[in-house]
């Protein structure tokens, strides 16, 4: 589904902080701020005027605020890992980027208070915080188990933290939280909260290793998945994954259009460099 | 005086020389919520095929210095849920379309031609004989001057009525003006000029080709001098021939540059994944420089380059 709320606009940097790894950047959207919803992502045109590099770069949306003194918001969390980011985290209060927002599906909110699961890899925490908000306000009890290679990149920033009922850590490292690998501790988690429904945003990798947790407790496992992009508003055609559908068929979907919000049961996963025997039009 | 921004591609007649280049601007619809479709000359759809094509496998993209390489592989649902979706929508919402065809054997050419008679809205065919994404580079049509004409032959044979032909060509080839004089010849209408470049990139994490497919086409500013100088050679040794031109068009400067080498419309691919209105800025650059220039119309500039001049 193409996110019919979607603009190009001009949106100025109001503060940029270095938060261990990341950068925690926040820009002025003015109204379109009130469209986006947790979940949705934004793709920004980075390196300037005469850029040598022509694809846009897909950041989730950590949190949006509809208004403040300067109009609505957004905030990302960015890792300056490659050229693109590392311009974006450069920049400084009143630069201004080209923005294109909110893209991508959301995060489905269940009609009935449920106990979930929020789960993050890295700096995808950035988007379950605004989750966590949201299900909060509509009486779920919320649990968040965050996990990284090391202590530096794991992001819970203090104000995200308020909505949420519990929160684990693990690092690869043991330097902070539970020494090893999310997955190690979401059985317990699951069981002890008697969670039924899990919602994750983080590596591939990652997400795949989760739904075979959440397949084998028959529970709804929602993911943000995260395919290299070079448009994020859907003519591209590089970011596709196979998916499959109600009618049966696995079809190679768009993640900036048929996600990034996925049911993880429905990913066909472990599909790197090769399309999965069956795939229509294979 | 009044500026005439119009074009005629070919016997295609429209508002203005922008369009959308095949394969970058998905079904219409992704673009639609940022601009009228109507807004520009026309809108070039991705290659049709007569069967759903899943498409390559991921990684299918890589960056490159002014540039990317795609191996998409035409992925598409085929030619059934075209005719009975994209072509009626594109129709309601005022676009002009060219459907941009594809074929594995040159009676695949024959059958989608047939397919595309009296269309709503479709004001001319390009026909992709030129696709780098194919199981084996010797089927790339237009890398040979047998099968491109073939192909075209086969196209023309079956089209009826005047709907135009344009045939676009690879840059791969060590001469390209044979390869137009031949399409040409075999009935195309025109020439678009030009698909990507095969190219590489080796992740040198990995240590292993980034592309699934291990190659994929280069476009994007990159390529341009390639596709000037594809359009100049073209309009220098066959000047009746129509070209749309193609390849790094970011802005209206760029547009003027394939103006001016002999091109009579453009198409904006990879711009477009950088920024969505891309073709409504160089519609209006490159509108706003021809009459800086001095032009009274689209028509004075194509060739431009082209005239003797003393030194």
């Amino acid at each position: 589904m193409i996110n019919t709320r979607a603009a190009q606009i001009s949106a100025e940097l109001i503060s940029n902080k270095r938060v261990g790894s990341y950068h925690h950047m926040v820009f002025s959207v003015g109204d379109i701020a009130s469209q986006a919803k947790p979940g949705n992502f934004v793709a920004i045109s980075v390196g300037g005027e005469s850029s040598s590099m022509v694809l846009r770069r897909a950041f989730a949306i950590y949190r949006s605020t509809e208004r403040g003194v300067n109009g609505g918001l957004v905030e990302l969390v960015v890792a300056p890992h490659g050229q693109g980011s590392r311009w974006l985290t450069s920049l400084e209060a009143h630069d201004v980027v080209d923005m294109v927002l909110p893209l991508g599906t959301h995060f489905g909110i269940p009609t009935e208070p449920v106990r979930a699961l929020l789960v993050g890899g890295g700096y995808g925490s950035a988007p379950l915080f605004g989750l966590a908000e949201l299900l909060k306000s509509r009486g779920c009890r919320v649990d968040m188990v965050l996990g990284a290679s090391t202590a530096a990149k794991i992001y819970a920033p203090l104000e995200g933290k308020r909505s949420v009922s519990s929160l684990t850590l693990t690092t690869d490292d043991g330097t902070a939280g539970i020494a090893g690998q999310i997955t190690d501790v979401l059985p317990k988690l699951i069981e002890e909260n008697e969670i039924e429904i899990v919602y994750s945003c983080g590596p591939m990798g990652m997400l795949q290793a989760i739904t075979a947790v959440t397949d084998r407790y028959q529970i709804m496992h929602q993911c943000a998945v995260e395919e290299a992009m070079a448009c994020g508003i859907g003519v591209c055609m590089t970011c596709v994954l196979p998916v499959t559908g109600d009618d049966g068929v696995t079809r190679m979907l768009r993640s900036c259009i048929d996600g990034p919000v996925m049911d993880g049961s429905r990913v066909v996963w472990d599909s790197k460099r090769k399309i999965p025997e069956g795939t229509f039009g294979a | 005086m009044t500026f005439l921004f119009v074009a005629d591609l070919a016997g295609a007649k429209l508002p203005n020389p922008i369009l959308t280049a095949s394969g970058c601007a998905g079904s219409g619809k992704e673009l639609s919520q940022f601009f009228p479709l109507s807004e520009i000359g026309a809108v070039v759809t991705k290659s049709i095929m007569i069967k759903p094509r899943s498409g390559r496998a991921t990684p299918r993209m890589a960056e490159t210095p002014s540039g990317m390489l795609n191996s998409i592989g035409l992925q598409g649902p085929g030619v059934d849920y075209f005719l009975e979706n994209d072509i009626p929508w594109l129709a309601a919402n005022g676009a002009r379309t060219i459907v941009s065809i594809a074929g594995e054997t040159v009676e695949d050419y024959a059958v989608l031609a047939r397919r595309m008679r009296n269309l709503p809205g479709v004001v001319g065919l390009e026909v992709n004989i030129s696709c780098p994404n194919v199981e084996n580079r010797g089927m790339v049509f237009s890398c040979h001057p047998e099968t491109a004409r073939a192909a075209i032959e086969a196209v023309r044979r079956n089209i009826g009525g005047d709907l135009p032909i344009i045939a676009k060509l690879s840059p791969d080839v060590t001469d390209i003006v044979g390869i137009a004089r031949e399409v040409s010849n075999a009935g195309a209408d025109g020439v678009a000029l030009i698909n990507t470049l095969l190219g590489m990139v080796i992740d040198t994490n990995l240590m292993l080709p980034k592309l699934a497919q291990k190659t994929g086409g280069l476009s994007g500013p990159a390529i341009r001098p390639v596709a000037v100088r594809a359009v100049y050679q073209v309009r220098a040794a066959l000047p009746q021939l129509p070209i749309l031109g193609m390849g790094g068009i970011t802005n209206g400067r760029d547009a003027f540059e394939f103006i001016l080498a002999g091109a009579s419309a453009v198409s904006i691919g990879t711009a477009t994944f950088g920024n969505p209105t891309a073709v409504i800025k160089v519609r209006d650059e490159l509108s706003a420089i021809l009459q800086e220039r001095g032009f009274d119309s689209l028509s004075d500039a194509i060739g431009f380059a082209h005239r003797e001049v003393q030194v």
